[in-house]
């Protein structure tokens, strides 16, 4: 057209001249988005994600706090193997304590095996006795600590059946069923955790569908100019996909950047509290209260996804919307 | 485009073809009826009529808004009663539009809303940018490229809504009142523009009540009125 208007209208018309001789201006277009954008909804979209971001990062990162714990707990319980010894009176105690801490030893995977002296047994049962209590005349079994190597996962068969036959009176526990229990637990937290962010994004997913048909529909006209203009769904759909990440996008990282935060303070809290007793069973509870480099990934992975389902959830709706009105 | 398309590319077929087409919104009695006509290619033609008569309408028929409840259209040579998206898509870019409103997109500078049409193809700016100010400053909008179309007057308004159908060098021009708010001098500038373009290939449709305008050439004029169309070859 321009090239027309020039060679066959501008030479008689000449409109005005020397604007035609003017340089073109460097950058003539704002990239501004074809959808208009932060308006008073969109910014109530932002803040909507920022907040179920904020609660889905609570949720990810208690859920890894927790499986990082239960991790520590399991390995540390399952390292351990006890020998309780009990008393007979046909039989030395001490005799029965020795080899059994014998037959242990000679257990492939065993670290060591460290037998809990009398006065030490004596002072496991102080909590619930007192003191003062003579303790000879209480028939108190006798335990043997037994620690194994690092991964080593020993066959306790052979040691249960050596124990049976030479130490009648002694158990082996390995610990097996409060391994198990606690897995549980911490399976269950992780579970609830999965399935509170798996809502969240559900949540943010229904809000941005609310939020794109109040787009479209605000932006009717908009909508039918570029259909006048050329513009097929696919591209309409894009820019709306484009509007609606960049308002996602936003909101979930100031609502991770939130939940960072939180943690951050909270584990500076957690670090001043460390020498009370509050604080120390807090800390045995949940470790040092601040989550890992796995945790600060989880974090972020989750403001990424919802900025993700932002734009596609948008994207979608936009194209059903348009197949339904367009 | 002009350049890549040619007349023969739909059989020399008219651009716009309606047969006994009727139109009516719900169940309100048919605002069009009965309209046969066709509009040849490399055509020039006035749409002309009282206000209210259905001028807009047939407009936004051969666009493709609004469907006919009877009758038959074909545009380049398609039947559209069951156009596809993508189809319509096509044929609509091959058409220029200056709505009688301008539907100039307020959140865009005129720059801006007179480049979409080559926007939404894909294009590149640096491919147009060149081609939009040359367009802009021929019609006088040079000085107003960055600005908001809130802050334009009327006739700016419309220029750039004149400057948007135009910068695709579309095979058919659709315009509705398209001199409404300009001066005479500038009017006859458009008009002018208008007749350029139709000797390039373009079929042009403009819709006015503006006898001084018609007056000013001698062509095919199409008179809506009472729903009906007479045709003042």
């Amino acid at each position: 057209m321009s090239r027309m208007v020039k060679r066959r209208i501008a030479p008689r018309h000449k409109p005005a001249p020397a604007a035609a001789k003017r340089p073109l201006p460097t950058s003539l277009r704002r990239n501004a988005p074809l959808v208009p954008v932060d308006s008073a909804g969109g910014q109530a979209l932002a803040a909507v994600i920022a907040i179920l971001t904020f609660l889905a990062a609570l949720c990810a990162g208690g859920a890894e706090l927790v499986a990082t714990s239960s991790a520590q707990w399991r390995s540390d319980i399952a390292r351990e193997v006890t020998i309780q010894v009990r008393p007979n009176a046909q039989r030395s105690i001490e005799a029965d304590v020795d080899r059994a801490v014998a037959l242990a030893r000679q257990t492939k995977g065993v670290e060591s095996a460290q037998p809990f002296t009398k006065q030490q047994s004596e002072r496991l049962l102080e909590p619930w006795l007192g003191t003062g209590l003579d303790f000879n005349d209480l028939p108190v079994p006798r335990l043997i600590v037994i620690k194994l190597a690092e991964e080593a996962r020993p066959d306790f068969a052979p040691l249960r059946q050596s124990l049976k036959d030479q130490v009648p009176g002694a158990t082996l526990d390995d610990h097996a069923l409060w391994v198990s229990r606690l897995s549980t637990m911490a399976n269950t937290i992780i579970g609830v955790g999965v399935v509170l962010v798996t809502l969240v994004l559900v949540a943010a997913g229904l809000a941005v569908t609310f939020a794109t048909r109040g787009a479209m529909a605000g932006n009717r006209e908009v909508v039918d100019v570029l259909h006048f203009v050329g513009a097929n769904d696919d591209f309409i759909a894009k820019e709306f996909q484009r509007r609606f990440f960049n308002l996602g996008l936003r909101g979930s990282v100031a609502g991770a950047g939130a939940a960072l935060l939180l943690t951050t303070i909270l584990g500076l809290v957690a670090k001043s509290w460390r020498a009370s007793p509050t604080g120390d069973q807090i800390e045995a509870l949940f470790g040092a209260f601040s989550i890992s480099w796995r945790g600060y990934g989880v974090v972020v992975l989750i403001a990424l996804v919802v900025a993700l389902v932002t734009g596609i959830v948008s994207r979608l709706t936009v194209r059903r919307f348009l197949n339904g009105n367009g | 485009m002009r350049a890549d398309y040619d007349i023969d590319d739909y059989g020399g077929a008219p651009v716009v073809q309606l047969e006994n087409v009727g139109v009516r919104y719900g169940m309100g009695p048919e605002v069009l009826r009965d309209l046969t006509f066709a509009i040849e290619a490399n055509s020039f033609q006035f749409l002309t009529g009282p206000s209210g008569a259905g001028k807009t309408t047939l407009l936004r028929l051969i666009l493709m808004s609004v469907r006919p409840t009877r009758g038959l259209i074909s545009i380049f040579g398609e039947d559209v009663s069951d156009i596809s998206k993508d189809n319509l898509t096509g044929l609509r870019r091959r058409m220029g539009v200056v709505f009688q409103d301008f539907r100039l997109l307020d959140h865009l500078t005129t720059y801006e809303n007179v480049a979409l049409p080559l926007r939404v193809q894909g294009k590149e700016e640096a491919t147009y940018r060149a081609e939009v100010v040359e367009l802009l400053r021929w019609v006088g909008l040079g000085d107003r490229m960055h600005v908001l179309p809130p802050v334009l007057s009327g006739g700016e308004k419309q220029r750039a809504a004149i400057a948007r159908a135009l910068i695709v060098r579309p095979d058919l021009l659709l315009a509705d009142e398209p001199t409404g708010n300009v001066d005479p001098s500038l009017a006859r500038r458009l008009l002018r523009l208008f007749i350029e373009l139709n000797r390039l290939g373009t079929s042009v449709v403009i819709a006015t009540h503006d006898f001084s305008l018609m007056d000013q050439l001698d062509v095919r004029r199409l008179v809506l009125g009472d729903g009906r169309l007479h045709i003042d070859e």
